[in-house]
Order: C-alpha cells, then sequence, then structure tokens
C-alpha cells in the first residue's frame, strides 16, 4: 500500500520531461552514492574490523581485513556470555512491545471513541508524559523499582519502559482510531454489536497499520535502551545487549578485534528487524486508514 | 453527526436498559436509559484506560513528582530522606560553573541539531519521495544508524576518532595530515565531533518522520502543479515544503527535547570524567555523574527538576512560538 502511493506522483512528474529527468537522476544518485557511503562507513568499520586481528588494526588502522580472520565472530557466538544477552535483550523488547501495544491501543480507543467528562484531560495528562522524559525520573525510578524487590529483573526494565512508551503510543493511535468512519462503527451498532465488540472485531484489525508502527518503535526503543539498564541491572547474569557490549568492550579494551565483533554482531538483530517491517513504519506514522 | 450516534446508542441500548431495571418501567424511560449507559460506559472506559492509567502514573508520575521531593534533602538514597536542605540544593547546582558548561553544551547541541539535521533531512525525505531504482534499499540504508543502539555508535565511533585510530589514518592516505585532530579530547573540537555523530545517529527519524508527513500530501496538488508547467524544484519548494510545515514543526520540538536531555552518546563515548574536560558534558550526564554517581541521590534529584524545568519553559516557549506562527499563516492564507 505505502509503495504505490510514493510512486504515483513522480510517475506524472516524468511524463513530461523524461530525458531531463534521466540526467536529474545520475546526479541524484551521485548525491545518493556519497551519503549512503557516510552513512554506511562507521558500520562497515565495525562488522570490517571484527574480521581482522589486533596487530592489522595497530598496524592500519583504515585498512581492509587481510587475510579475514573469523575467529573473533566464532569465540563472540561460542561463548555463553552473547547469548544470555540476547535473550535478556529480546525478552525485555517483546515483552515492553506487547505491553505498550495491550495497554496504549485500549486507552487510546477510549479517548479516540467515547465522549466523557475528562476525556480531553486524560489525552492531557498522557500527552504531558511526553514531557518527562526517563532522563529526569531515572534517580527516583530507580529507587520505586529497587523499593519494589525488582532491581537486576528484567521486570524492572520492562515496566518503565512500557510506562514512558504509552505518550507516543497514545499520541500515534488516537489519530489512528478516530479515523475509523463513524459509519461503520454506527452500522455495528446497529447490528447489535456492542462497544467493546466493535473494539475486538472492527477497532483492532482496523488499526493494524498503526499497531505495527508504534510496536516496532517500542521493540526497537527498548532493544537499544541504555540509561534504564544501566542504573536497574548490575548483575551481569542479567545485562541486556547495551550493557553487554559496554562491558566487553572495558574488559577487553586491548583486544579492539573481539570487540568490534561483539558490537557488530550486537547490532544485527534490530537491523533485520527493521528492515524487514521498514514499510509499515512510514506507512504507519501518516495515521490513516485507508483499508 | 454526535446526534446520530446518540440515537443509535439508545435504540441499541433501550432492551438492555430495559431488562436491567426490569420493575423500573414507571420511571421516564430516557433517564432510565441514560444512567444504564452510564454506568456501563464507565466500566468500559474503567476497564480500558485502567490499566494503562495505573501503569502511567505509577513509573511516570510518581517519580517525577518524588524527584521534586527528594530534591530538597540531603539524601544519600537509604531509608527515608530527612536531612530536610531547603533550597540548598538548587543554589548549588545554579551556582555550579560545572552545571553552566553543561547548560551551554546543551544549548549549542540543541541549536546545532536543528541547523545540521534539518536540511540534510529534507534534502533526503525529498530525494527518497521520488521514484528512482533501488530506492527502498537506499530508505532502509538510511535508517541504519537509527536503528543501531547508541552503545554500538558510541563504542565504534570512539575506536575510529582515537588519535591512532581509523579516521586520522585514512586523513593521512589521503595525504590531509592537516586535517588530523584530537577528535575526542580537544575541547575545541569535541563537541563538533559529537554534533556529528549525533546528526549521523539522528538523521534517518528525521526522515522517516518528513517520508510520512510527505505521503499526506495530496499528490493532486502536485500533479495539477506540474500540468501548470512548474518545475521539480518549484512542486518541492512551494507546494510540498509548505504543506510539510506541520511535520516539521513536530520533529524540530521532538529533537529540541533530545537535545536537552541528551545522555547516552556522551556518557559512553567520554565517559564519566572526560565529558566535562572535553568540553561535551550535558546536563543529564552532570546529573548522573553528581547525582547517583557520588552517591548524592538528593542532589541528583534537584538537578533532575532543574532539567524538567527548562525543558518545560523551552516547550512552551516553543509552543507558543509555533502556535502563533500556525494561525499567522492560517488568517493570511484566508485572505488570499
Amino acid at each position: 500500500m505505502a509503495t504505490t502511493t510514493i510512486r504515483r506522483p513522480a510517475t506524472s512528474t516524468t511524463v513530461s520531461k523524461t530525458s531531463n529527468r534521466r540526467r536529474g537522476d545520475a546526479a541524484v544518485w551521485g548525491v545518493a552514492a556519497l551519503l549512503i557511503a557516510a552513512i554506511l562507513a562507521p558500520v562497515v568499520y565495525i562488522v570490517l574490523g571484527g574480521f581482522r586481528t589486533n596487530s592489522q588494526i595497530t598496524l592500519d588502522p583504515s585498512g581492509l581485513p587481510a587475510p579475514w580472520q573469523v575467529g573473533n565472530y566464532l569465540d563472540v557466538l561460542g561463548g555463553s556470555v552473547f547469548w544470555t544477552q540476547v535473550l535478556n535483550s529480546a525478552f525485555a523488547a517483546l515483552s515492553t512491545t506487547l505491553g505498550v501495544v495491550a495497554l496504549g491501543l485500549a486507552a487510546s480507543y477510549v479517548l479516540a471513541r467515547y465522549r466523557f467528562r475528562g476525556r480531553g484531560a486524560l489525552y492531557s495528562l498522557f500527552a504531558a508524559g511526553l514531557m518527562f522524559p526517563m532522563t529526569v525520573a531515572i534517580t527516583p525510578l530507580y529507587i520505586l523499582v529497587r523499593e519494589l524487590g525488582l532491581m537486576n529483573s528484567l521486570a524492572g526494565v520492562i515496566l518503565p519502559q512500557v510506562a514512558f512508551a504509552l505518550p507516543t503510543t497514545i499520541i500515534i493511535l488516537v489519530p489512528f482510531l478516530r479515523a475509523i468512519p463513524d459509519e461503520i462503527e454506527e452500522a455495528s451498532l446497529l447490528d447489535g454489536c456492542s462497544k467493546l465488540s466493535f473494539f475486538w472485531r472492527m477497532v483492532v484489525p482496523l488499526s493494524m497499520p498503526g499497531v505495527v508502527t508504534v510496536g516496532i518503535l517500542a521493540f526497537i526503543a527498548s532493544w537499544n535502551s541504555y540509561m534504564l539498564p544501566l542504573f536497574i541491572l548490575n548483575d551481569e547474569s542479567a545485562f541486556t545487549l547495551p550493557l553487554g557490549v559496554q562491558a566487553f568492550a572495558s574488559q577487553h579494551s586491548v583486544d579492539t578485534a573481539r570487540v568490534l565483533a561483539f558490537t557488530s554482531l550486537s547490532m544485527l538483530p534490530a537491523l533485520v528487524f527493521f528492515s524487514l517491517f521498514e514499510r509499515r513504519i512510514v506507512g504507519g506514522l501518516t495515521g490513516a486508514v485507508k483499508g | 453527526m454526535s446526534s446520530i450516534s446518540e440515537n443509535v446508542r439508545d435504540a441499541q441500548g433501550s432492551p438492555t436498559g430495559l431488562a436491567a431495571e426490569g420493575g423500573t418501567v414507571t420511571v421516564p424511560p430516557s433517564a432510565g436509559r441514560a444512567r444504564g449507559i452510564g454506568w456501563r460506559m464507565r466500566a468500559e472506559i474503567a476497564l480500558l484506560a485502567g490499566p494503562a492509567l495505573i501503569v502511567f502514573l505509577a513509573f511516570v508520575i510518581f517519580p517525577v513528582v518524588m524527584a521534586a521531593y527528594y530534591g530538597f534533602f540531603s539524601w544519600q538514597g537509604f531509608g527515608p530522606p530527612t536531612d530536610f536542605v531547603g533550597l540548598r540544593n538548587y543554589v548549588t547546582i545554579l551556582t555550579d560553573p560545572t552545571f553552566h558548561d553543561a547548560l551551554r553544551h546543551n544549548a549549542f547541541i540543541m541549536v546545532m541539531s536543528l541547523v545540521m539535521q534539518g536540511p540534510i533531512a529534507i534534502g533526503l525525505a525529498l530525494l527518497l519521495n521520488r521514484k528512482m531504482r533501488g530506492q527502498s534499499i537506499i530508505r532502509v540504508l538510511i535508517f541504519v544508524p537509527y536503528v543501531i543502539s547508541e552503545v554500538v555508535v558510541g563504542t565504534g565511533w570512539s575506536l575510529m576518532l582515537q588519535t591512532t585510530g581509523a579516521v586520522n589514518d585514512l586523513l593521512g592516505k589521503l595525504g590531509l595530515e592537516s586535517l588530523q585532530r584530537d577528535w575526542l579530547s580537544d575541547p575545541k573540537i569535541a563537541i563538533w565531533t559529537l554534533m556529528i555523530i549525533i546528526t549521523w545517529k539522528y538523521v534517518g527519524f528525521a526522515v522517516i518522520l518528513f517520508l510520512a508527513g510527505l505521503q499526506g500530501i495530496p499528490e493532486e496538488l502536485s500533479e495539477a502543479a506540474a500540468i501548470d508547467g512548474a518545475s521539480y524544484w518549484q512542486v518541492q519548494r512551494r507546494i510540498t515544503l509548505p504543506l510539510l510545515g506541520p511535520t516539521l514543526r513536530i520533529w524540530a520540538f521532538l529533537s529540541i527535547i533530545g537535545s536537552l536531555q541528551l545522555f547516552d552518546l556522551v556518557y559512553i563515548v567520554w565517559g564519566q570524567y572526560v565529558a566535562s574536560t572535553a568540553g561535551t558534558s550535558t546536563m543529564a550526564t552532570y546529573m548522573v555523574v553528581n547525582g547517583r554517581n557520588a552517591g548524592s541521590f538528593g542532589y541528583g534529584n534537584a538537578v533532575a527538576v532543574v532539567l524538567f524545568v527548562i525543558s518545560l519553559i523551552v516547550a512552551l516557549i516553543y509552543q507558543r512560538f509555533v502556535l502563533r506562527r500556525d494561525t499567522e499563516g492560517a488568517t493570511t492564507g484566508g485572505k488570499r
């Protein structure tokens, strides 16, 4: 769906001046190639660095692997540290995503399609959450999580992450749910559907594009989150990947090649996940139901 | 429209309303129905919005309120805070030159983020909104830095930027020895290095937002302009960019708030001790270093409050400014 909407305007402009556009495209390609090189260089450096030895890196910091070494990657993949952290990160990210979607969708439905006193205030309360990034609340949050006995447990990371992801989620989803035409709701109410079953049967499926968007954003934010785990998780067995990368980098500070291998492996899952769903993110942010 | 849905609800609700209140047929039917629906609706609202509200209040609002409370104490973080010091923490913060430096760095980062990322992101979004081969691959690639975690970005860049690292080595190979620098510790350069890393990391997010905004602009407008003979650039400048205005303003808002709260990248690349000497410390790193790391939780919370108030003031000014601009645009548009 997203692709067709993107491509249409360009096709219509090409009709008039095809030859000009060809030349223009070449220039555009040049610029694009430069930008992509700049964007990818650091990533390539990390990935290729993992295939080198430390002496290669010291003697020729910006060189290519010669010869290629897979030992660093095999070391990391063969150890249990990396996999424990992958599991921790995956569990935290999936739970956060599920929590955000479930709580956020239900609350957004109320805010979008119920008329009641205090609705505006409730929406403003959630929206005000945008003004409280985790940075501001991190110290008392740390104390709260400690009082709840959740230190060094992933639940102590998941619950605050769900709470702090709610404002963005609600702000993205409410327009989505409002855009569902009233006629659909009226028709289903006439057919004897209650407001709750309208939610299950119509709203949840119709809002999937928006849900996918907020879900992916929540997943990636959790996968990459650093500050909260830094405060909550002190025990290495509970580390998520970002903490693991940092710990690994300081423990093996002389073993640059292995650090690079560990680092590049840790970014893989989020990259794969994102490239699979990239269309849905862009499509979902437009906040319209065209189904 | 609202009356229709009310009627629908009445028609739908009346049988259940009667069934629920079996004997109360004598009560004026409309009042009985309204009350029944009201309870039902209230229960649904509580069921649906309740969990989100509880989690939000417990883990967002409550900690923020507690930060304001703890900020009045000198407190090591164990047991209830007892050593009330009034505004002393705040006086210390506001007179600490280290904090002033951090605040200045935040302001610099805030302005430069807008100046550096805005034009690049608009250009990229317009580029990716055109039809060209390989466009979808480019789109994924541009978002790569945004998807990579701050820790990976910080670790990778700090290895590359060391004096004996890949960047200086590459400059040497290209015969540009004069450009070799101590990118991370020279206080004159470090903050620019930080800006480059920030731009590299976050420009993809701006592009995502702008692309989403571009998709919301009806194609008919640019088609009509193209038929009237407008060139590609005229269409972008006169039609696309003005219509992208709301998206641009939302992005700028998010970017400003993000700049004021910046923590991860600085803390990872420069660490807690080097950031202030290299001139890249931010209010958030100051908060963590002087709060939790120093064991002064009361003081850390006071810094959090200052950080929040500053963000709030900036946000309010921005919103007022933006609102005024939006209404001005609307009125001039109306006159034409």
